[in-house]
This record gives structure tokens, sequence and C-alpha cells, in this order.
């Protein structure tokens, strides 16, 4: 090989290695800007009050507990149905009907269902649940969350079953258990870890959602567990004081972000040390 | 996995089964059913939500006809809406946003599979897909407050100094100099899109053999090389679907990019122009609309989005199965 | 698994019947961002009082209207009034609250505040881009021994729906026919020129970072970020500074008892002291009341709000309404009657 070709590659290589360096520097970077805003601004605002109280009005004392409440419930509700619908979904394309036309069409539109923007989905669960019943409900607001988490269920769960050993698959049937028993107590057990990283992916997702709330919980500006009304929730909460004239709420709004951003990155540091236990394993 | 000992795999269940006990072969009809119920409830879910998108947005199709996708005209005192400021720049912002995010993603992955010391692999990671955590209405306001202001200042104004009347740069650059438009409305998206795609790709680079890999160094090629000829290659299918489904991420973002894009529906001239987006239209003035031909024109732009992300991901189902990778 | 989900399931439904205890006296409001702020402070002291939750969630004008119309609240809010046929269309009694201004910020180094007198005329040329440079020969012949720069004119307006847009631009279609025929009035209209901020926060942002911009926003986000703003011309041709008491001043001066259904848009009033750019925001509620006792609840509320809430008003930068008009409301509550038909009010 010529010397001039030798050169070429090894700037070639060093170009390569130096982009690679430059954009994750570059990520990096934006990232503790980013983080570096949310914790000057936020961090002021945590207190104790801002669990003990609920919202105020401006110039009054108060913090985010009927939000923060809010929030926790209507997560909470729209995972249990999200993992329910997710994880039966993600089955049937893995053991049974996805390599048919009509799995192909039900893997395409989960997918779309995926990438829908959020608003939308709120618009439609105000069509029904909210119009029809003339009254905003945290529970709207919990379907509308369960609509946005179920495709991630979907394909985390088909993907993982999919990854399963087949081995497993037939060492049941050939001990002569019906493939719904080896589904529920083999493959469902042996991709535990995968099944739990696609619920807190899908957790992390609707935690910071705004747009499908605005149109279905609502808000609330006092504690109520009542999810049969409009139900206080983070997002909204965040996305009102914000942009008000008053510093006040516009501490809290920060202080608000930043709880949700914890709680996302707890969420992610706990998915990972399960995925990775699981592959310990 | 077909196995005589198991009811056929399908929704038409095929060749009766040989159970061992009649009460066996109920549940598992009955989880069998339970599983498929659900996944046609993501079906009818889907089908739900454009049909209340067509329903809603109807008066405003029936009204305005094809002409909606291609007008400009977006006045809510004469009632006169059309779709094309919005559709472009909902397609340019993402389209940039995608050019900027794909080489910083794959940038990323390959820095954490190839160039990162081990140490550092696991923090360096999980702080990328920390951006993905952070609420996006952080996104809009850190980028209104804090990088607008200087994006101005050290990137608008010298390029805007340095532009030469009449060249190619000053068309590009024109515009009000305060950090809002369509190209930080863009950056911004690409940073919100960027952990994503990172994540992905890095997830496809681990699944490339070592052997594979090893083989191709031994040859004595540099890892530049090795990058682009034996490892992109063989992800080449999987980094396609990771790169449509940041894009139709990209496309329906709303509050990151409603704070800097400058909300003007008219077509953005320049990459410093205002323009806007079809979410953040829909944002901006579904709560406000009172004139029932406004709000069935915002719900009818809401349909144009889905499309515009059906096509999307379908031509990527497409290019994934010339691929021939699992769909 | 299964196991599992079906106990999380149950214990979900569970928990969620016990706590579905009906909370003693709730009410819901939903509309206007305006008044927000004032309705939340309100809503808060008298749960203290009386132990009712009034809730109010600022969706915009237009959501309150449309939500009070598919009745999924018990009162809407709106800062555009709507007319008396469409109030009498859907069957909605209207009534005022509180008072506020629109105020013109600018970014100009080395203008103070209050420097610059501004007309409506100028005004509305500045947004339909007519005028682009701050040293224009009108914008100088209103305000001579003023220094303005040779800059161009950045133009910010909403780019979400707003009243605050609805009272601007009406005020601008008032003081200039073109203005009126080429664009109009409206809470959202197609600018001829100009950037969107979102919010009364996004137009202050910009007008902020921007020198040489111009923009539109409440009164109480110019004082609390202490932006530069303009005296405006009012109809007695007087210029005036935009403060509680002038807003105070175009209220007073108002012809409310001869406004049918409350509908009066309080933009360039007469008096010395008047601010051209001020409004009122409205509720709405049914006249047709299917529940007397929440009918009852809802003006109850506001009946308080008008005998103890205008220290809370001031205190926020609202203008409370002068005293002649709250009998005028109260009296104007006969209309809203429960099934029986009898007023549910007193």
């Amino acid at each position: 090989m010529s010397a001039g070709k030798l050169v070429r590659r090894r700037v070639g290589d060093l170009a390569f290695k130096a982009f690679c360096w430059v954009v994750t520097a570059l990520a990096l970077v934006a990232l503790a800007a980013i983080l570096w805003s949310l914790l000057a601004q936020g961090f002021g605002g945590l207190n104790l009050e801002v669990f003990t109280k609920s919202t105020p009005a401006p110039g009054s004392p108060g913090g985010l507990a009927n939000a923060i409440a809010g929030s926790i419930m209507m997560c909470v509700l729209a995972m249990v149905m999200a993992v329910t619908i997710g994880v039966l979904a993600g089955t049937w394309l893995a053991e049974y009907g996805g390599r048919s036309k009509y799995g192909a069409v039900v893997r395409f539109l989960n997918d779309v269902l995926l990438s829908a923007p959020s608003i939308l989905v709120g618009l439609f669960v105000y069509e029904i649940l909210v119009f029809p019943f003339h009254g905003f409900s945290g529970f709207a607001g919990s379907v509308a969350l369960a609509l946005l988490a179920v495709p991630v269920i979907t394909r985390t769960t088909e993907d993982v079953l999919l990854l399963q050993a087949s081995t497993l698959r037939e060492a049941g049937v050939a001990l002569g258990a019906p493939l719904s028993y080896v589904i529920r107590l083999i493959l469902w057990r042996s991709a535990r870890a995968g099944l739990l990283t696609g619920a807190l992916l899908a957790f992390a997702r609707i935690s910071g959602e705004t747009a499908p709330l605005l149109f279905t919980a609502l808000n609330n500006q006092f504690f109520s567990l009542d999810l049969r009304h409009p139900t206080a929730n983070l997002p909204v909460v965040i996305f009102n004081f914000a942009l008000s004239a008053y510093d006040d709420w516009r501490k809290l709004a920060w202080a608000g972000a930043l709880l949700i951003a914890a709680t996302v990155l707890a969420v992610t540091i706990v998915a990972r040390i399960v995925a990775q236990e699981q592959k310990r394993s | 996995m077909s196995d005589a000992a198991l009811p056929a795999p399908g929704p038409k269940a095929g060749a009766p089964a040989r159970r061992s006990a009649p009460r066996g072969a109920l549940v598992g009809q009955v989880f069998e059913g339970l599983c498929f119920a659900a996944a046609t409830t993501l079906l009818l879910s889907l089908g739900g939500i454009i049909g209340s998108l067509l329903i809603g947005g109807w008066p405003a199709l029936k009204r305005f006809g094809f002409g909606f996708l291609f007008s400009a005209t977006w006045n809510p005192v004469t009632d006169v809406y059309g779709a094309a400021g919005p559709i472009v720049g909902t397609l340019v912002t993402a389209a940039l946003a995608l050019a900027i995010a794909l080489p910083v993603a794959g940038g990323v992955a390959f820095f954490l599979t190839e160039l990162c010391p081990a140490p550092l692999r696991r923090p360096i990671g999980t702080a990328v897909e920390l951006l993905a955590g952070i609420p996006s209405i952080v996104y809009g306001m850190w980028g209104l407050f804090v990088f607008a202001p200087l994006f101005a200042k050290y990137i608008q104004l010298p390029l805007m100094a340095a532009a030469k009347p009449g060249s190619l740069l000053e068309t590009l650059t024109t515009g009000i100099p305060n950090g809002s438009g369509i190209l930080p409305a863009s950056i911004i998206l690409a940073i919100m899109i960027l952990p994503f795609m990172a994540a992905t790709l890095r997830e496809l680079l681990l699944t490339v053999p070592p052997a594979v890999r090893e083989s191709a160094y031994g040859l004595g090629a540099t890892t530049a090389e090795v990058v682009m000829s034996v490892t992109l290659p063989y992800v080449r299918a999987g980094a396609i679907g990771a790169v449509m489904l940041g894009l139709g991420r990209a496309l329906g973002e709303t509050m990151a990019v409603t704070f800097i894009i400058g909300n003007s529906h008219s077509f953005p001239k320049s990459l410093f122009d205002s323009g806007s987006t079809i979410a953040s239209t829909i944002a901006n003035e579904f709560t406000e609309a009172t004139s029932p031909v406004h709000t069935a024109a915002l719900i009818a732009l809401g349909l144009v989005l889905f499309l515009i992300t059906f096509t999307v991901l379908g031509i990527a189902r497409l290019m994934l199965r010339r691929q021939g990778a699992r769909l | 698994m299964l196991k599992i989900l079906g106990a999380a399931f149950g214990a979900a439904l569970i928990a969620g019947a016990a706590t579905m205890a009906h909370a003693a006296g709730s009410i819901s409001g939903a509309g206007a961002t305006f008044p927000q702020p004032v309705y939340a402070k309100w809503a808060e002291t008298y749960k203290a009082q009386t132990g009712t939750s009034l809730n109010y969630q600022a969706i915009g004008s237009g959501g309150g209207i449309k939500q009070i119309e598919a009745s999924t609240v018990d009162f809407g809010a709106s800062d555009k009034p709507l007319k008396p046929d469409d109030l009498a269309a859907n069957g909605l009694a209207m009534f005022p609250t509180v008072v506020g201004g629109v105020v013109p910020v600018m970014n100009l180094p080395g203008i103070k505040p209050g420097q610059l007198k501004m007309t409506g005329a100028n005004l509305a040329d500045i947004y339909r881009g007519a005028i682009k440079k701050w040293n224009d020969p009108l914008l100088v012949a209103a305000n001579p021994g003023v220094a303005l720069p040779n800059l161009p004119i950045t133009v910010v307006h909403r780019s979400d729906g707003s009243g605050t847009t609805f009272l601007f631009t009406t005020y601008l279609s008032m003081k200039a026919q073109h203005w009126a025929t080429e664009v109009g009035a409206n809470d959202s209209v197609s600018w001829p020129v100009g950037l969107g901020g979102k919010g009364n926060d996004g137009v202050a942002a910009f007008v902020k970072q921007t020198p040489g911009s111009i923009g539109y926003v409440e009164y109480a986000y110019a004082k609390q970020n202490a932006m530069t703003y303009a005296l405006m011309q009012n109809k007695n041709g007087k210029f005036v500074s935009p403060d509680a008491k002038n807003f105070a001043a175009a209220a007073a001066n108002a012809k409310w008892a001869s406004a049918p259904g409350f509908y009066l848009l309080l933009l360039d009033q007469p008096g010395a002291e008047a601010w051209p750019i001020t409004g009122a925001t409205f509720i709405l509620v049914h006249t047709k009341q299917t529940d007397a006792a929440k009918g009852k609840e809802v003006l109850s509320f506001f009946d308080w709000c008008y005998k103890n809430g205008d220290g809370a008003a001031d205190q926020l930068d609202y203008v409370p309404l002068p005293p002649a008009v709250k009998d005028l409301i109260r009296k104007s509550w006969t209309k809203v009657v429960g099934p029986d038909g009898k007023p549910v009010y007193k």
C-alpha cells in the first residue's frame, strides 16, 4: 500500500474519532446546560412545603402536593391499564398471530400510535370520555396516558419475548404444557426484566405529558383524590405557572419540572439496573 | 413452534389440538382470546383516533377541499384556512432536526461502543438517556430564555454580518436576529430526539457479533473503516427503523418548538425566519378557537399530521422489507 | 403474572371507590387566562371561609365558551364578550368581574418607560408594517424632543389565541380603517408582519431580547418585568400612562347600564385619565340551570367576590368594578333560574 494512501486512511480515522469525541462532548454540554437551568431555577423552590401543601394563588404560601398526588394516581392507573393491554397485545404478536397479515397490520399501527402526537390522543379521549359525560375527570386523563403508554409496552414486550430462546418454548411443550401455560409460567418469567424495562420506559414517557391532560383531566387547584372530577397534575401546573407573571408561581413550576426530571432519571437508572441483573443471571 | 400438542397459532385456529385436559384447553383459548382482544383494542383505539379526527375535521375539509393542503392563508377573522404553512414548517423542522441529530447520535453511539474508556461508558450512556427524561416544556423554556439569546449573539449575528449581499448565505440567513426561527427550533428539536436515537443505535451496534468486528480489525482496518464498511452496513436496516421512529417523534413535538419558532403561518423564507408546525399551531389555537370552522380546520391539521406520520412510517417499513429484516 | 395484575387491578378499583366520596360543595369553571390569578386567589380565600372549593382552570376564552356550552363546567369565563344574540342562542347569561389593561411595550436603547408617546393610528401602522423604522417621520412628529434611534421595528405579537389579542386588535380596528379592512379583530388574526411569542411571557421575552422591538402584554407582565411602556393617546386627546387608576377611570365612565347583556368593550372610553386599551373579563352561566343548588353556589361565590375581593384584585394588579356596576350585575341574576323557573339566587 502506498504511503499516501496510508496517511489518508490514518487522517480519516483521526477525523472520525475526533468527530465522535466532539459530538459526544456537545451532547453532554447541551445536557449540562439544560440541567443547570433546571437545577438553578428549581432547586431553590424545593422544600418540605412543596410536598405538603396544595397549589396556591399568587402571593400565598403553597406547594405541589395536590399535583403530585394527582399525577401519581393517574400515572399508576394508566400504567395498570397500559401494562394489561400492552403485555397481552405484545404476547399475541410474538406468540400467536404475529406472522399473519393481521399481525403485520397491528404491528404497523402500533408504531403509528407510538409516534402519534399526544395532543391528538387527548382530543380523542375528550370526545369519548369528557364531552358525553359532561365533565373533565382524572379517569379520562388516565385513559389518555394509557393510550400513549400501550404502544411502548407492546413493542418492548414483543421484542423481548422474541429474544427468548426457542429452547424454552420447546422444553415447555415437550413436557406437555399448553401454549398459554408456557407463555405465562415460562416465557413471561424469563423475560421479566425486559417487560419491567418496557413498563418503566412507558412510565417515563407519560410522566411529562401535558397536552393530553389539558383536555381530559384539566387540573384542580385543590387537593382531591376523586378521579371522577378534574384532577390536579404536575405537567399542567408547570405549564400554567411557568408562563405566569408571578415569581412564586414560576419557582413552583421549575421545582415541579425538576421533580419530574428526577423521577424519570430514577426510573431510568432502576430500569438499567434491572436489565443488567437479568443479563447476568 | 407449531406443534401438534399445541393449539395452532394465528387468529384462524386451524387443526384441532390434542390436549392433556379439557380445562387446560379452555384456559388456553381464553388466554389466546384475551391476547387477541388486546391486540384488537390497539387497532380500535387508533381507528377511533383517526375516526374522530375525520369527523371533527370534516367541516373544514368539505369547505376548502384539496386546496386546504396547498393554501398558505390562515385567517381566523375571515375564517379562511390553509395548511401549507404549517405543513412546510413541520417537514422542514423535522428534516433539519434529523439532519442534525443523526450524525450526532451516530457519533455518540460509535463513541460509546468503540472509543469510550470502559469506566466512563455507563455514566455517559445514562447521561445521554437523561436528556430524554426532561419534560418538553423545559426544553421550550430553556430554548427561549437561555439558548435563543446565545444563538443570536454567537451564531446569527456573525453569520448575518459575514453574508455578502446577494449571496446564498444571505438568503439563508435573513431574519430578525433574536434567536427565534426555523433553525433554532430545529436545533432544540434535534436535542430532544437525540437521546432516543443514540440509545437505539447503540443497542444496534452492540448486536454486531464481535467476531465480525475483530476480523476487520485483524485485517488492519482503522476504526473509521471498521465502522463505515463493516458495522454500519450490518445494522443499516435497524438503523433506518430507529431513524424513522425518531422522525415520528420530531414531527409531533409541540412544546419545545412553539416557544421559539416564531409562529407565523406563511412559508419560511430563510433559516432564521419564523414558521410554524402543525403540532404547535394546534396547541396554540385549539383552546381559544370559537368558530366551528376554526376548530374543524385545526382538527383537519391534526389529521394531516397523522397522515404524514403514517406515510413516513410506511416508507420505513418498505425499506426494511427490502432489506429483508424482521418486520 | 396474571395473578399480580389481577390483584393490582382490584386494588386500584377498590382504592378508587374508597376515595370517591363526593367533595362537599365544589364548583368548576374554565376559560380565560387573563383573570386566572385573581380567581385562584378568590377561590383560595373563599374555601378557607366557606369550605366550598371553586376550581378554575385557564384553558383559554374559546375553551371556556366551548365548555360551558357543552356543560362540562359550572361556569365559563371569557375575555371576549359574547354578543346578546349568541348569548340567547346558547341560553347563557353574562356578567363582568374585573378589569385590566393591555400595554404596548418596547425595547429601545436610551428610551425610558413613559417617555414615548403613541397614538392608536401609529400603533396600527407599525403593526401593519407601514411604519418600519423607529425614526419614521410619523413617530418623530408625535414625539418632539425624543431622540428616536434609527433601528428597524421588530413587531412581536401573540402566537396563541388570546383575549389580549382580541382587545388589542379591536382597538387597532377602531383607530385605523386600514387595519379594520386588512386584518380585522379576533383573538387570533393573520398578522401582516412580525413574530409570535407564546403567551404574554413569550411576547415579553422576545421584546426584552430584541433591541428595536415592540409588543403588547397584559399590565401585570409589563409591571413585573419592568418593561419600557409607551403613553397612549386617549379619546380626550391626552397621553396617559398605563396603571390601575387609569384602567379604573376607563371602567368608571363606561355606560354599563345601557349595554344589553353587559356586552361592552372598554376601548377608547371617554375621560381625561382613561387608558384606551382596557377590557373587562366575563363570566358565562346557563340561564336555565339543571341543578338549582349548583347555580346558587356559583352566583353566591361571585357575590362574595364583589363584596370581599377588591383588595385581592388590587394586589394582583387587577381593577375591581365600580359599586354601581356590581349592583346592576346582581339585578341581572334574576335571569338565572332553576328547573322550577324560580331565580336561583336570593
